[in-house]
């Protein structure tokens, strides 16, 4: 079993620790790990800013890359729900490729639900001292239906214990380019994510998506809190919860 | 209605920060929201009824020619003067004739969102007719001379203290705090204006194709007294509320209430079907019915068709995080929410609304909630799309994105200039690792929030350097 892993561009950029968790937690499942030295990202930010051009470029290349694989996994709703319900729609007008990334959305998975589903991941060789509550990003939960995946993954974790959070479903506000257009509703919703994530005095938040991550970590810091850790499902699962990114 | 929308940007920030309107829209948030929840619990396949109901709506969509001369024939036979117009202006030209000629002075009117996309009854009191809103949310807003905030509940954006001021100044009695009595006294002051008008007006949730008939649903009994008490009735309604049959329409209230306040049924479901008839105990002399297109062809024939098949429910816009939050003002014309972002630009034009289908996280809370499965941040990236096509999107970001597609096509260059930007982010983030301030765009951002910092490396180069080891 090959499988990609596609880190998105923004792990890359803004937090590789995701992307070795990711690549740690899949090593451990035994598959045959690959990861395309050449990809950047899915296009998603300008698909939905209505740049239809510049999103087929960047899809198009991505669907070149893991063609050879049987599986693409990627630890993100977002950029997982971008090429499984949004590829072949965005390539519709482009015959040859059409096909091929209609066979790629069919393959890509979000991370947890690859681990569950797929790859029935049992032991999980993680230890995290406290309580966690966990956010439901908006396309992993709507678009890709992440939501018991990663609790039953987080509950194998030695130590852990969640705490549901009120409104755990609704989003937070980031929303990609929505976040820098749209300052302060974007920033109001955030800050009423941070309410409900202080309620549960959960010692860290947990989520699956990174611009999720940035939009609500960067809230909580402003309104003065510095000790709600803000962690990637991955990071939690591989043990990778430190500061260290290698 | 005059079309305030280019101001959203303005008007949402305004009304977060308006302590009142928060507290209103506070106290509105959950409860549509828990109550739909709490309803469709009842039906053990809510799914299904929805994928039915949607292909019911998209049928009539597709058929809508033959099923509204279908409803036309059985109408007429009814008795119902049918009236075909295509614009606003030609609305409210014809409502304001028929009055004329049957001596209107007075008309009582039922809830009806083509009257206010029409501006149809500022048109009638200029043309000296005295208009009375009779739904109790519509009341309010007639009195405190806005318009609705929400479309099934007009006052929504009002706190109980608000309309009790109102009603203190507008009615010169004592003022009251209790909603019971509120309504009460609104009751007391409408009930004669019931019975002295001679003309009433109503909206349509429906055409009925196979019956011929109107249909409205309602939670008080005004709309019900609204067209049978007054000598002449007048319905408007737009063509895309055509349905083939009575089955259909029961498919459609399974959803409706539920989806729009939490009840398994409205109170009232009112169908006309013509004026009364020989030994009817009550109903109007004549019943007039008057189709509007106002802009419904044109998105018929356009991908934003599924809009079409909205019933007007208002569960986007009460699952919507952005409408929560500032409410319907902001939208500035007759439809807030996800379903106002795609029909307004669509009605009134793309270059007049386009901060709506923007000011969307795509987070498709709507989506999920609408009962006839309109794909709502779909549409709404349709019209991003359009925007961008017609470049009426912002130039920066037309740029920005398309530097980005560039950079992101070539690995090497990115690389390259992923590793600079890491490197100079985690410097300007110092030793919390945080950013508090970032210039252009960015600004937007740092205004109501920090932005945790990059790392120093990218995933890829660390990748790399283990990869060679
Ligand atoms: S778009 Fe859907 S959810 Fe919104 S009002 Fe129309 S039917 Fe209801």
């Amino acid at each position: 079993m090959r499988v990609g892993l596609f880190v998105t561009c923004l792990a890359d950029l803004m937090r590789p620790s995701i992307g070795l968790a990711a690549l740690k937690l899949l090593e451990q499942t035994g598959c045959e790990v690959v990861v395309p030295s050449t990809q950047t990202c899915c296009g998603q930010p300008g698909y939905n800013a209505g740049e239809r051009g510049a999103a087929q470029a960047l899809a198009r290349k991505l669907v070149a890359e893991f063609s050879d694989c049987d599986y693409v996994v990627v630890p993100s709703g977002s950029c997982s729900g971008m090429i499984k319900t949004h590829y072949a729609e965005l390539l519709a007008d482009i015959p040859d490729i059409k096909a091929k990334a209609e066979w790629l959305a069919a393959r890509t998975w979000e991370l947890t639900d690859f681990l569950v589903n797929v790859a029935g991941l049992d032991d999980i060789d993680a230890r995290f001292d406290g309580t966690v509550t966990y956010h439901d990003s908006c396309a992993g939960l709507r678009e890709m239906g992440v939501k018991s995946q990663p609790r039953e993954l987080l509950s194998k974790v030695a130590g852990l214990t969640i705490r549901e959070m009120e409104g755990a479903e609704q989003c937070c506000g980031f929303g990609g380019t929505f976040a820098v257009k749209y300052g302060d509703i974007s920033a109001r919703l955030a800050d009423l994510k941070c309410e409900d994530v202080e309620k549960t005095s959960a010692d860290a938040l947990v989520l699956g998506d990174l611009g999720c991550m940035l939009n609500i970590e960067g809230k909580l810091r402003r309104r003065g809190n510095s000790h709600t850790k803000v962690l990637h499902v991955a990071e939690v699962l591989a043990g990778m919860t430190g500061d260290e990114i290698e | 209605m005059e079309i305030t929308s280019a101001r959203f940007k303005k008007v949402a920030s305004q009304k977060l920060a308006d302590p009142k309107v928060q507290a209103a829209l506070a106290n509105a948030k959950g409860r549509f929201v828990v109550a739909r929840a709490r309803a469709i619990k009842d039906l053990d396949n809510f799914e299904e009824i929805r994928q039915a109901a949607a292909d019911v709506r998209d049928h009539c969509l597709a058929n809508l020619d033959q099923y509204l001369e279908e409803w036309e024939r059985k109408a007429t036979a009814a008795g119902t003067i049918v009236h075909w117009v295509e614009s606003a202006a030609e609305m409210t030209r014809v409502v304001l004739e028929i009055a004329r000629s049957n001596e209107v002075r007075k008309v009582i009117k039922s809830k009806s969102m083509l009257g206010e996309e029409t501006g149809m009854n500022e048109y009638l009191e200029r043309g000296g007719i005295d208009v009375r809103e009779t739904d109790l949310g519509e009341y309010i807003i007639q009195q405190a001379n806005e318009h609705p905030s929400h479309i099934i509940a007009p006052a929504t954006h009002k706190s109980k203290d608000d309309i009790a001021d109102l009603f203190a100044q507008k009615h010169q009695r004592p003022r009251l705090d209790d909603i019971t009595k509120l309504t009460h006294e609104a009751r007391e002051i409408l009930r004669p204006h019931f019975l002295d008008a001679d003309m009433g007006i109503t909206g349509a949730n429906f055409l009925v194709a196979e019956t011929g008939s109107t249909m409205i649903v309602t939670n008080e009994g005004n709309g019900r007294m609204t067209t049978t008490m007054p000598r002449v009735h007048v319905a408007i309604s737009s063509i895309e509320k055509c349905i083939p049959t009575l089955e259909d329409v029961s498919l459609i209230m399974r959803l409706l209430a539920r989806s729009a306040t939490g009840q398994s049924i409205s109170n009232y479901i009112s169908m006309t079907t013509g004026p009364r008839r020989q030994g009817d105990s009550d109903g109007p002399e004549q019943f007039h019915v008057i189709i509007v297109d106002i802009g419904r062809t044109r998105v018929l024939g356009s991908d934003l068709r599924p809009a079409l098949r909205c019933i007007r429910c208002g569960a986007c816009m009460n699952h919507c995080p952005v409408y929560q939050n500032i409410g319907g003002h902001a939208y500035g014309w007759v439809y807030p929410g996800p379903i106002g972002s795609v029909l307004t630009p669509a009605y009134v034009g793309l270059e007049k609304a386009l901060d709506l289908p923007n000011a969307a996280t795509m987070c498709n809370q709507c989506g999920v909630a609408c009962p006839v499965k309109i794909p709502l941040p779909d549409l709404m990236r349709k019209l991003r799309e359009k925007q961008t096509q017609l470049k009426l999107s912002p130039a920066s970001q037309r740029a920005g994105m398309g530097a980005w597609a560039w950079l992101a096509s070539r690995p090497f260059l990115y690389g390259l200039a992923t590793k600079v930007a890491v490197r100079l982010g985690k410097l300007a983030g110092g030793k919390e690792s945080m950013l508090h301030r970032l210039p252009f765009a960015g600004r937007e951002w740092t205004r109501g929030r920090d932005l945790p910092a990059p790392r120093g490396r990218t995933f890829r180069e660390i990748y790399a350097a283990r990869k060679k080891n």
